[in-house]
């Protein structure tokens, strides 16, 4: 071990887990499709997903706020592990409801609301769900949406904004909730390919300043630029994992090096 | 001729104007609670079946199925008649004395519980039309059930769910009609009453048919502009924007 590494090594340590995932296993039925996965965020960490079609990416990030059920293993979040049932069953709703309330996760379809104006989707679970008090809500939404560049549509609906813009959105809205962490789940991939670009560099404006996430994504060049961590998922497992130079630059597996030559 | 029509129609007795008003108005407020009572129980029975357990999904199959096939007069006479006499031999047997149930209260229960298992059906397909991501998000961000159910999935569904309500209420007005074989003076019984009283048939059916017309209309209308505020977040909503 080099000596300049040590410093690093001990950051980690101090850091605090945001998110960790112990001996995740989840079944649809007949169907394993997670076959025991640990990872874990530290605070600051940008923890990439990547892998084929159907390996499991959005079933893990799906687990870690409960909107899938893991048939086996812990999530903890933030120091709290969640509660289940000897029959594998949440113990508790409100515990979950409170976990999700930390977590901002942003969809591949955006999933606004359509009924709602952007500024209406972005205070929406600050005033009733947090009980922000709305003219609060409002200020911080409106700063938001000038970050995101969206500062002249906070009136409009989201059907009449292009999916760069309801994607931008949907990350103000994942952000309007001051979460501990953010989930995205290929946040560009039902996108054009000229809108990409615009919500990739939101992305990386929250990275630089430190954000936790985890994100799913099969922009390759993009996960080795702001990823601090790599997951390569196949067939239910970790297959390799590391710093974004090792797992794109030096790949062991001949599974990762073989998805690598398909995405090129 | 039409002054003597004028004088059948006028408001004050000897014309009749004014009992036909007091019909219509019955039959509205009639309808209307009928409709509320429709919208209460269809909405419970929407996320009874979509989300409950299995008892109160065969619970609310057989409700729905065996409203919807039946005539509706039928069934106003067995709801009426049968549990009218019911509910007074069980106060009864439990030593109450018998009650009149008053044709008003039973004809809004009646046509409730008739228009309820209707708005099941509507309202139930009418959820499954919403984009299930948008109901996921809310789960998502921490939600409770009964807020995304209220906030997000029911407003959701409300833009699909406006054409089949409002098709509902339009039943409900005409249904109140079938109310006056139990005797009860909705608009037609009313009508019918000062058309034998007169014999002035066609003067008589011609104003209620125009009342029943003009209530068609002016619902249509509202029923339009909840419509358009429903739809408010999509774009074409047919046209009007
Ligand atoms: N709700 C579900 N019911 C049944 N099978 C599912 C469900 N969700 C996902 N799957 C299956 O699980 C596998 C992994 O899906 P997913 O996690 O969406 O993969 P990825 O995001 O990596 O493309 C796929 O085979 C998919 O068909
Ligand atoms: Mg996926």
């Amino acid at each position: 071990m080099p000596r300049e590494m040590e410093p690093a090594r001990m950051a980690d340590a101090v850091r605090p887990e945001a998110i960790r995932v112990e001996g995740l296993r989840k079944a649809f039925g007949p169907l394993e499709v997670l076959k025991g996965v640990d990872l874990t965020a530290r605070q600051g960490d940008v923890v990439a997903i990547i892998g084929g079609s159907g390996s499991g990416k959005s079933t893990l990030l799906r687990c870690i706020n409960f909107l899938e059920t893991p048939t086996a293993g812990r999530i903890v979040v933030a120091g709290e592990e969640i509660r289940c049932r000897a029959d594998g069953t949440p113990a508790s709703r409100r515990q979950i409801e409170g976990v999700r309330r930390t977590l901002g996760m942003v969809f591949q379809q955006f999933n606004l609301w359509s009924h709602r104006t952007i500024l209406e989707n972005l205070i929406e679970v600050p005033v009733h769900v947090l009980g922000v008090p709305r003219d609060q809500a409002v200020d911080r939404a409106r700063r938001l949406l000038a970050r995101v560049g969206l500062a002249d549509k906070e009136a409009a609906y989201p059907a009449f904004l292009s999916g760069g813009q309801q994607q931008r959105a949907a990350i103000a809205r994942a952000l309007a909730i001051e979460p501990r962490a953010m989930l995205f789940d290929e946040p560009t991939s039902a996108l054009d390919p000229e809108l990409v670009g615009e919500v990739l560099a939101v992305i990386r404006d929250l990275a630089a300043e430190g954000r936790t996430m985890i994100l799913v994504t099969h922009e390759m060049k993009f996960a080795r630029e702001v990823a601090s961590h790599v997951v390569f998922l196949s067939k239910g497992v970790i297959e390799e994992e590391g710093p974004p130079a090792q797992v794109f630059g030096a790949p062991r597996s001949p599974r990762l090096q073989q998805f690598l030559k398909s995405v090129d | 001729m039409v002054e003597q029509t004028l004088a059948l129609l006028a408001l004050e007795p000897p014309g009749w104007g004014g009992n036909l008003l007091r019909g219509l108005w019955a039959s509205l407020v009639i309808a209307g609670g009928a409709f509320g009572i429709g919208l209460v129980i269809g909405t419970f029975g929407a996320f009874g079946k979509l989300y409950g357990g299995p008892v109160a999904r065969d619970l609310l199959a057989v409700y729905t199925t065996v409203v919807r096939a039946v005539p509706e007069l039928v069934l106003i006479l067995i709801l009426y008649f049968a549990v009218t006499d019911a509910v007074n031999q069980l106060l009864v047997s439990f030593g109450y004395q018998r009650i009149q149930i008053s044709g008003f209260a039973a004809g809004i229960a009646v046509l409730g519980v008739v228009q309820g298992a209707y708005a099941t059906e509507v309202i139930r397909g009418a959820i499954l039309a919403v984009p299930p991501g948008q109901i996921e998000a809310a789960r998502a961000y921490g939600m409770p059930p009964g807020m995304t159910a209220r906030r997000v999935t029911l407003p959701l569904a409300l833009s699909s769910a406006i054409p089949g309500l409002a098709n509902l209420w339009l039943i409900a007005t005409k249904d109140t009609a079938l109310l006056a074989i139990v005797g009860f003076a909705e608009l037609t019984l009313t009508t019918r009453q000062a058309a034998g009283a007169t014999r002035a048939y066609f003067t008589f059916f011609l104003a209620a048919g125009a009342l029943y017309l003009l209530v068609t209309l002016v619902s249509g209308w509202g029923f339009r502009l909840l419509e358009r505020r429903a739809r408010r977040g999509l774009p074409s909503a047919g046209g009007a924007r």
